[in-house]
This record gives C-alpha cells, structure tokens and sequence, in this order.
C-alpha cells in the first residue's frame, strides 16, 4: 500500500523520477486492462507548473471533470468525442500542486448508477475480485487505487457515489462538505447534491487533497469560505469524549433474521465488533432509535431529487452545441434523435421519471415532498449533532457483489443500510468510508458522517480509528486471502 | 363595440458589464460569437454567478415601477428545449421576482392612465438564431445577457395606452440608467397579449399573443389590425382562436404561428447553484436613494408649479439629462417660463443642428442663466441675448464675456438715448415733418430704428420710443 507520503519520499529520495511513475502507472492500466479503469490515459505527462507534497505523483480523474483539450466522456456514447475547451477548477488545482494527470477514469454513464457497469466502454471490475463489481458510479477512480495504479484519484458523490465503491475496494473515501470543493467544472448529475470526493488509502492522504483542493472559487456560488484550516495538522488531535451514533435495528444483525444471508449478518457483526474497538480510543458510541419511516425514504426522496435535477442539468446534452448531431427535418428532430441515440436505456428512464417528477401536476406531490423529507432528514440530523460528533455506520450491508448478483431492483431489508449515505449528500455533511475488516475475503468499512464545516472533526476520529484498525493489516488480508 | 383589453410582456436588456450568469462582456457587437464563454455555451459542469449590478438594476426598476420587493433573491430554472437555449434551460425568477403589484401611471393626452404591473423579474436572453433556407447560425453573443421583463395586467384598452405605456416605460428604464432600450438593437422587445369582449361582459375574451415585436410603430399597427381582424372573426359569429401571432410589418398584418391547445409545462425549479441571498433594508434603502424623480413626475411640477403648458413640459422631460439641465437653469436663477422657452427653443434647436448631445454643448445652465436674467431685467435686449448665446456657442466662450467685450449691455441712460434720439431727429427733416405735419404716428417707429441702429442696438427700445415721441411732440408745439 502506497500513500501519497510514501510516494513523496521516494521521490525526494531521488529513488524515482516523475516521469518512472508516469510509465508505471500506465503499465499497470496495461497489466490491470480487464479492469477497465480508465477510458482515456494521457500518452505523455503533462508539463508541470506548480509544487507541493503531490508535486510528480500521478493521479486519475473522474471522467466527469473538464479538462481542455483532453476527451471528457462521462462514458456516455453522446460524449463520446467531447472535447471540453475549459478546465474545472479541480483539476486547475491540481496541475498547480504539480500532481500528475494519468487519465480520465470509467464511471457509470453520467455518473447515474452506483454499480460501475453502465460506461460506453463496458463494465469495470473489482481489482480484488474481477468477478465482482467494484461500484460507482466512480468505478474507475476507485479501482485506479485499489488496483494500485494511482495512489489517489477524484472521484464525484451525489448519493455515495465515492464512500460506497470505497468500501467495496477496501480504501477510504471522502465527500468534505457541500460548497468546500469547487464544482466548477465537474459535469452536474444533481447540482444540490453533488461533491467532489476522492479515493485514498489513508484518511491521511484524504487530508492532504482537502487541503489542497478546498477554497472558494468565484465560478461557483455555493463554494464555502476559506475556513484557514489545514486539515492534516489536526488528525493527531485527541479524540477522547468524542461522541458517536449509529441506527438502531438497522444495524442489528437479529433485525434480518428471516433473510439468512451470512454475509449480511457477518458483516453487522463485524460493525458492532468495530465499534467496540473504537470506544477503546475513548470515543463514546450509542444507539439511537431514528424514525424509520424517514430512513425508508431517503432512497425513494434522493431519486425523486436527483432524477429530476439530472433532467434538467443534462438538457444541454441535444447535439447541437456539441456531440454528434442528430438527424431530422426540424430542431426538435435532430435534438430528439441525438438524445435517443445518445443515452443508454437507464438514462432515459431517469430522465423520464425527472421529467414526471417535475411536471406541474405532480411536482408538489413529488419533488417538494421529497425536498421536505430532505429537509426532515437533514434536520433531525442536525439535531443529532447537538449531541453528537458524528453517525457511524456500516458503508454497506455486505461485500462487493458478483456481476450476476447486481441488480437495481430494490429490497426492503437493503434500502436503508445500502442507502443511508446519501444523508450526508441531503445535509452537505463531510462524510468518510473508511475500511473496516474482512468479510469472505472481501473489505467491509464503516462510514462516519459530521457535522457541516467540520471537515476537520471527521478526518480527526477517521483517522484515530483507522490507526486502530490497523488499515495495513486488512488490506493485506485482503489480498492475500485471495 | 367591444372593448379592447390589452397585457404587455417587455423586455429589456439591462446595462452591465458582464452578462447576468457569466463573465463575458455585455456589450452590442455586430460580429457574432465573440462574447461567449463557456458558461453561455451551456458546456458541461459550468455554473452560474449571478451578477449583482444586473439584480441591483432590477430592484431599482421594480421600485421606481412601485412593486413590492421581494426578501430575497433567488432564481429559478424554466426548462425547454431550443436551439437558441444552450443549456436547455433558462434562469428566470418564478417563486420570488425581483417586484411584484406595482404601477406605472402617465399621460394618454392630457388624461392620466394607470397600468397595473403584475411583476418584474431577471432573466437571461437566449442566443440569437439566423434563418437561411435550409439551415440556420446561432450567435451566442446575446446569450446570458441580463433581461428585465416586465409583465403588466391585462387593462391596457387602446393602441395608443400601449405605445403612451411603453414610450413612459421606455423613459422610466433611460432615467435610471438601467438600460440604453434601444428597439434598433433588440434592447427593448415586446410581447402583446389581445382580446375582445362584449360590453358589460365581465369575462375576458380569447386572447391572441403577438411576440417579439420590436418597434413602438409596430406595436401599434399589430394592435390596430388584431382589433379589426378578432372584430370580423366575432360579427361573423365565429369564436377568436388561442393562438400566437406573428406580425410582418412590411404588410402591417399578422399570421398565425402556432395554436395553444396547451400552456406548455416549463418544469419550473429552483436553481440550485445560486444560493439564496437575503435583502436587507439598508440595500433597499441605498437603491431607493439612486432613483431620481421620473418624467412623470417631474412633468406634473412643471405643469402645476411652473405654470407650463402640457406641451412644454413633455418636452422637458423626455430626456433625463434635458430635464436636468432646465432645472439646474432654475436653480441659477432663471424664471419657469423664460427657462423653459429658452432652453426649448434655444438649447434643443441647437442640439438638433449640431448633431451632438448634451454632454458634448459648450453652454452651462449656469452660462444661459446669467444671459436669460439680463434679459429678464431688461439688462440685454431679447435679439441680443439669442445672438450672444450663438455665438458663444460656436466660438464655445462665456456669453457673458462676449457682453462684456462688445459692450452689448442695453443702454438704459435716458440722456444717451436722447442724444440718439436728437442725432436722429436732426439728420432726417423730411420724416420729421410727415410726423410733425402729417400727422404720422407711425413714423415714431423709423426713429427708434435709427438710434437702435446709432446704439448698435444696445438702447433699450422703449426708452428710445418714449425720447423720440418727446423730442418729436416738442416740435409739433413749436
């Protein structure tokens, strides 16, 4: 396991040159093809400007960013040749700290879907397990780390689009709060709900892009003010008498009992094993019985949500600015034909819904009672966090599932524990995944989700539990086992 | 008769630097695609920042128009595909325009008229599309730039209020310099919403929307000929079709665009990536500082303080800066009238013949102040003072230096006027005795135009008449 620091000394140490890793990187996308993290990888490094502690280490981006002059895909078929002629402010930022872009990473098709298997480029697999998927829909810039082709690599989370992939690859995966991180730049799915997140193999390292990246940025209104912080200065900090939640029954293995799925209830086990653990470092972790009927909706709330926006913010998609342009006697011909060929069947049907959801006659019904129960959420949420840092919970019901076993279909025993993520994308709550132990040879993790602004807090437990946890050890299990 | 019932949608663009979303100039050009960003190309992962000069503008008009201000600002998103809408959906205010139930009163001839204002909001304009015969070019200069439309309740009645409306409303935006509403660049644009009903009806009938119509002219012929056209559909008993129009103002006639079956569902919601920003009072209260009294009412003080006609006063206050300069003449001492008929005559004919714009005259209010008050106290004659202001005007010198120079102040001494009057009388015998003999009044007036032609026109007229029929009058008693 190499982190950003190891990668750095070796550097320093004159061990390696920047453009060495360059080429390793991409022979390992060479070795690792049958992953299929990436759609596009640079053939040469590009000059380098600035410097910092990422200064010659390579990284892959989420190919929902813009990069001038450099094919942006979103892996959708009616990107397929776009060439974006501005860079997002991420990116900007990180060709100023001298990191060095690899490629553009696979995702599922305008980062709509969370399983990694819906790009125009086919499905990514899970470097662990190529039987298995790794998640999204920033597959590629998860399997990029795990597979350790890049030490880090952004990513973007408007549901959990970074911290689940993360617990399925066994890395940590972070979301700062809404508006710390520019999205200028980053292609909206769900402007109310997007955030700039990214895989590591430390909370360490997640630390150090935040630094990094974080700022306000005049091309996007919703960007926080420069809080002064350096986050990587305050992991150290004493955690003891921090407080901690978690859901009742939804964590409690007996509350599935009729479902028989061991690795469901393994998984639970290993949560309340983890927790004891972490009330070893004086954090205290209770209970707390949280109104069900609202944690069954925040799935249903977050499609209604982000369907509807994603309708919208891809409006633009019509072939005539860009992309291939449809055939047609009239505009609304060619526009309708570039769409119909443009996007996979699933986009559509998001689409379609967010159409409904926004019309009229349903809006009220729909889009603004899905906003109230993000307001309800979110709400609660902040109550909680009168008395508590922050909500721990298992990332996932389970471990990675194999391909055949992926579906969208939706059970009721999962909706809350594989959804309840997206609370931290309702609320712009700073939110990590970080690995947590090994469930049939595959990564389980835990997430932890603080309050608004206190980046700092959440890195600071994450980072106590991860020393804990002994994150070096379960990754070599991991692999190992294998 | 039916009655006429007419609702405005205008729009306008407002003056700024920048565009309403992004940083790209606003500013007319003939050379498309030059003003565009990526942001006004609707690319993936751009994002709006709303610019506030363009909001603070609108909260002004919407004041000056009377509406009630919302608490904050917030935009919203109209969703609609169209080849001039890049990102395939425009940020307009739905949920908290920036004015809501506000007026605009002005003159319909000497009658004042009312129009309700239903709302003012800030939009962006779309691009601008070129039809060709079979394909078209889209110029992206115009899209983003900040629109103000202003909506007005459906109690507009004749052809004429809507051009009275939109001629004030037209003012109202020049005098706050929120926008140049120039209808030759496509600034000042106008939807027309028309219907008939019968009298006493208290329903409103089926309207007609007539769009993007962009001369005053034309807002009158498409009116005019929509009136005529919805009477003969209903004295033929048939019923007045919901549809939108098109008027072609080189047959003055309009056409059927498309047919209404339908309001079309926009989707409406809020924009996300603009987060809400209250409006505090002090703000309000800053922008309510900047509003200048308007041509109305400045018209009204003309008429009822100043004592000048209707005509007048409409003059004065078609332009800001014209009404600003006759009162900055007042304010130097000038009387109403005399400034009025000074400044009309004088400094607009002026104008007109230079080609050039008040910022561009030599002569200060405080330069024609100081002549028209010679005049006044019979210090200059009239003929004098016109003749100087020319000058001074050509040669861009201070009139009064040219009275000074000249020696043009009027002669008021009654001994000089005499000596004048007694020069005159001796070098013409033969008038004299046609006055003295033939009892030729008249012949008193060829004398003052000696000794006005003897003072190189400086006496004071009078006093040389009162001095001639004097010294004549002597001569009949002799």
């Amino acid at each position: 396991m190499k982190t950003i620091k190891s990668y750095r000394k070796e550097l320093d140490d004159g061990k390696v040159t920047s453009e060495e890793l360059f080429q390793e990187a991409r022979k390992k996308i060479l070795e690792n093809k049958e992953i299929n993290a990436y759609v596009t990888v640079l053939e040469e490094k590009e000059e380098q400007e600035g410097n910092s502690i990422l200064k010659g280490i390579p990284y892959g981006l989420k190919d929902n960013f813009s990069t001038k002059g450099i094919l942006t895909t979103a892996s959708s078929n009616i990107l397929k040749d776009y060439v974006p002629v501005y860079d997002a402010t991420v990116y900007k930022k990180l060709k100023a700290s001298g990191a060095v872009l690899l490629g553009k990473t696979t995702m599922d098709e305008l980062a709509m879907g969370g399983t990694g298997t819906t790009g125009h480029t086919g499905v990514v697999r899970n470097p662990l397990d190529p039987s298995r998927l790794i998640g999204g829909s920033s597959a590629g810039s998860c399997a990029s780390v795990v597979a350790g082709i890049t030490p880090f690599a952004i990513g973007s989370d408007t549901g959990d689009s970074v911290r689940k992939p993360a617990s399925y690859g066994g890395v940590v995966g972070f979301k700062p709060t809404y508006g710390r991180i520019s999205r200028y730049g980053l292609f909206a799915f769900a402007s109310s709900m997007d955030h700039v997140a990214y895989f590591t193999n430390t909370t360490e390292d997640a630390a150090i892009l935040t630094d990094i990246l974080k700022g306000p940025d005049k091309m996007d209104m919703t960007t926080l003010e420069d809080d002064g912080k350096k986050y990587t200065e305050t992991l150290e900090n004493d955690v003891t008498g921090r407080k901690l939640f978690y859901f009742k029954d939804v964590t409690n293995p007996s509350y599935y009992q009729d479902k028989k799925d061991p690795i469901l209830t393994e998984t639970l086990t290993k949560f309340h094993e983890t927790i004891e653990k972490i009330k070893t470092l004086g954090i205290e972790v209770e209970e707390v019985d949280f109104d069900k009927n609202l944690l069954t909706a925040i799935y249903p709330a977050y499609m209604t949500i982000s369907c509807a926006e994603a309708t919208s913010n891809n409006a633009n998609l019509t072939g005539i600015q860009f992309g291939p342009r449809g055939e047609g006697d009239t505009p609304d011909e060619i526009m309708m034909d570039a769409r119909t060929k443009g996007f996979s069947e699933l986009i559509k049907r998001r689409f379609i819904l967010g159409s409904y959801i926004l019309q009229k006659e349903n809006q009220e019904k729909l889009f603004l009672n899905a906003g109230r129960v993000r307001r309800l959420i979110v709400d609660k949420m902040t109550e909680l966090f009168q008395t508590y840092d922050g909500l721990i919970m298992p990332a996932s019901g389970g471990i990675a599932p194999h391909f055949e076993d992926a579906s969208d279909a939706l059970s009721d025993a999962y909706l809350i524990l594989e959804n309840h993520m997206a609370i931290g994308n309702f609320g712009g709550f700073p939110s990590i995944t970080i690995p947590s132990g090994i469930v049939h040879q595959m990564p389980v993790a835990i997430n932890i989700t603080g309050r608004v602004l206190e980046d700092d807090v959440v890195l600071n437990i994450a980072h106590q539990i991860e020393k804990k946890l002994n994150f070096q050890k379960i990754k070599e299990e991991a692999r190992c086992e294998k | 008769m039916r009655k006429v019932v007419i609702g405005l949608e205008v729009h306008c663009e407002v003056m700024t630097h920048s565009k309403n979303f992004s940083a790209s100039p606003n500013e007319y050009t003939m050379t498309p695609n030059i003003h565009v960003s990526p942001v006004d190309l609707g690319l993936p992962g751009i994002l709006p920042v709303a610019n506030k000069e363009a909001v603070r503008k609108a909260l002004k008009t919407a004041m000056a128009l009377h509406c009630e201000n919302p608490d904050e600002v917030i935009f919203d998103r109209k969703n609609y595909f169209y080849p001039d809408l890049p990102k395939g959906y425009q940020i307009t205010q739905v949920t908290k325009p920036c004015g809501v139930r506000g007026y605009l009163d002005f003159y319909v001839e000497d009658k004042v008229k009312r129009v309700e204002i239903h709302q003012l909001h800030l939009e962006e304009d779309t691009a601008s599309l070129e039809h060709y015969n079979n394909f078209s070019l889209i110029d992206y200069n115009r899209s983003g730039i900040p629109l103000m439309e202003i909506v007005t309740e459906p109690c507009i009645e004749s052809s004429d209020e809507a051009v009275a409306f939109l001629e004030t409303l037209r003012s109202v935006f020049l005098y706050l310099e929120v926008s140049e509403a120039a209808s030759d660049k496509g600034q000042m644009r106008c939807d027309v919403n028309i219907s008939l009903k019968e009298e006493g009806e208290t329903k409103l009938g089926t309207k007609v929307e007539m769009k993007n119509i962009n001369s005053f002219s034309n807002v009158h012929d498409a009116i005019e000929y929509e009136i005529k056209r919805q009477n003969e559909v209903l004295d033929h008993g048939e019923k007045v079709v919901q549809e939108t129009r098109r008027f072609d103002d080189t047959t003055g006639k309009t056409f059927s665009m498309r047919e209404k079956v339908d309001a079309i569902d926009y989707k409406y919601f809020v924009e996300p990536n603009i987060p809400p920003v209250k409006i505090t009072k002090e703000f309000l209260e800053e922008i309510r500082q900047e509003i200048p009294p308007l041509a109305f009412s400045r018209m009204n003080k003309y008429m009822e303080e100043y004592g000048l006609s209707r005509y007048d006063a409409t003059i004065l206050v078609k332009e800001k800066k014209i009404s600003d300069y006759f009162e900055e003449v007042i304010k130097n001492g000038a009387s109403y009238k005399s400034a009025s008929s000074w400044v009309i005559s004088l400094v607009l004919a002026s104008l007109n013949k230079l080609e050039i714009s008040l910022e561009e005259f030599f002569l200060t209010p405080k330069m024609l102040a100081d002549v028209i008050n010679l005049v006044d106290n019979n210090k200059l004659s009239m003929d004098h003072g016109k003749k100087i202001i020319y000058q001074a005007i050509k040669e861009k010198r201070n009139p009064i230096e040219i009275i000074e120079e000249n020696h043009l102040e009027k002669i008021e001494d009654q001994n000089v006027i005499l000596n004048y009057a007694q020069e005159a009388i001796e070098e013409n015998p033969e008038q004299v005795r046609q006055y003295v003999e033939e009892g030729k009044d008249y012949i008193a007036n060829f004398f003052v135009g000696k000794v006005m032609q003897k003072s190189r026109r400086q006496a004071d007229p009078k006093i040389a008449l009162e001095m001639i029929k004097q010294e004549l009058e002597k001569r009949k008693n002799r």
